[in-house]
């Protein structure tokens, strides 16, 4: 127990909220480029081409297969050995991250647009509305209620899957704790208990409220 | 590329991807009993069990499986609690898969229209007979998509063991990328690896999707 006390020793506590700074930072910018991209990819993945559905359903399908450890591997490892292309683990992450999300995101923005029936645009159009006022109105509004939630739920799994960014050498809050845990070797043996308890109260604490967020959203929205 | 390298290693990968789907299939299994379990306790709203569920699938729902699996395999010994890196694994995909599981199939109860237990109650079944024959059966074909997507997110998630020293797919890919710097040949025999064991599997779940999708009691009339 009294190896707690590793947690609060010199400037470790501030050294894991700056591990946990990166980790937010890295996926708070996945995620805003995930979500602007996901918009474009999403009205895209509506048209009826079948050169453009089939682009995006074997992009889809890819970043639903292969897990995202394996991304990072093939673009931070891969395009240094093939193409001699040096990038950081940084800009690694956000480059896999935002291929993943901006697919996932994609795939939710058409569900969204597809699960509005039929009938409401053809009423819109009936009551005289143009094809804008019918977007700005009647589709848009409705599309948004149910992709909202959806996508504050890919923004908490785009957090957690950061912590994997260790393993290609960022040192974001899992790196850090076990920094702390390697210094601290022989003054507290004990030190990994706790300190990987507290990246991982951090990552519930990062995660949680916006989860709730979403489902609060989702129950209010569908009813 | 050197087709040889490919070759030889091979055999390799074909073993670890193994170990992959053994781990990833005890894993769901336990899973999908953990999840049951949870959802079964709040259905029922059995008292004290349905909050510790409740806790449990937020507490895993919104940590890391990395963060898990560090504290099992490197922080649980601290306080002597020795787990082998395999069961580190399993225990951590369980956590975090029993979270998802009961999620998924929570979903699958609640989209049952009430009237139908109502009238299971009606014609005299009782609770259980309500659940096997009325409930179960629509809930599962609504919850299929959600836990098909559980099962690939799991066995995805698997990759991640490689970092306590488990020999699964990841393991292999940076062993041969360490020893021999055959960076192309091993990240390539590692995204087939994934792509032939999950491909097969996604696969499966459309097509059992499509099947199920005639299940949806009434549905097709509600919907309207």
């Amino acid at each position: 127990m009294q190896d707690l006390a590793v947690l609060f020793k010199g400037n470790n506590f501030q050294r894991l909220l700056g591990g946990l700074g990166v980790t937010l930072k890295l996926s708070l910018l996945s995620v805003a480029l995930s979500i602007a991209l996901g918009l474009a990819v999403g009205a895209l993945m509506t048209l009826k081409n079948p050169v453009v559905r089939a682009f995006f359903r074997l992009w889809l399908e890819t970043v639903r297969i292969v897990p995202q450890l394996v991304l990072l591997f093939l673009v931070y490892f891969g395009l240094a050995k093939a193409f001699n292309i040096q990038i950081t683990g940084e800009t690694a992450a956000v480059a896999v991250f935002t291929f993943w999300g901006a697919g996932e995101m994609g795939d939710l923005v058409r569900g969204a647009i597809t699960s509005i029936p039929a009938h409401q645009r053809e009423s819109s159009a009936a009551l005289g509305l143009t094809r804008g006022q019918c977007w700005r109105f009647v589709l848009l509004p409705q599309a948004a209620r149910r992709l909202v939630p959806q996508a504050i739920n890919l923004a908490t799994r785009m957090i957690k899957t950061t912590s994997l960014v260790m393993l290609i050498g960022v040192v974001e809050v899992l790196k850090v704790g076990s920094q702390i845990i390697d210094a601290a070797r022989y003054d507290a043996p004990q030190g990994a208990i706790w300190v990987y308890a507290a990246v991982f109260f951090m990552y519930f604490i990062a995660c949680w409220p916006i989860s709730l967020v979403a489902g609060r959203l989702e129950k209010r929205w569908t009813a | 590329m050197d087709f040889d390298f490919i070759q030889r290693f091979a055999p390799m990968y074909v073993k670890a991807a193994g170990l992959t789907l053994r781990i990833g299939a005890i894993g769901i299994l336990l899973s999908l009993a953990v999840g049951a379990l949870c959802c079964l306790a709040r259905w029922f709203r059995v008292p004290v069990l349905r909050q510790i569920a409740a806790v449990y699938i937020e507490l895993a729902r919104n940590t890391p499986l990395l963060v898990q699996l560090f504290f099992l395999y490197f922080g649980l010994p601290k306080v002597g609690v020795k787990l082998s890196a395999e069961a580190c694994a399993i225990t951590g995909l369980t956590f975090l898969g029993g979270a998802y599981m009961a999620e998924a199939l929570r979903s699958g109860l609640e989209a049952v229209d009430k009237a139908q237990g109502e009238a299971g109650m009606c014609i005299g079944l009782t609770t259980l007979q309500n659940l096997r024959f009325v409930i179960l059966p629509q809930a599962l074909a609504t919850a299929i998509p959600a836990i098909g997507a559980n099962v690939i997110f799991l066995i995805k998630e698997t990759s991640v063991f490689s970092a306590v020293a488990l020999a699964d797919l990841m393991y292999v890919a940076k062993d041969l990328i360490g020893m021999y710097y055959k960076t192309d040949e091993a990240l390539l025999m590692l995204t087939v690896a994934y792509l032939t064991l999950l491909l097969p599997i996604s696969i499966a779940f459309s097509l059992l999707e499509r099947r199920l999708r005639y299940a949806g009691f009434g549905s097709a009339v509600q919907g309207q």
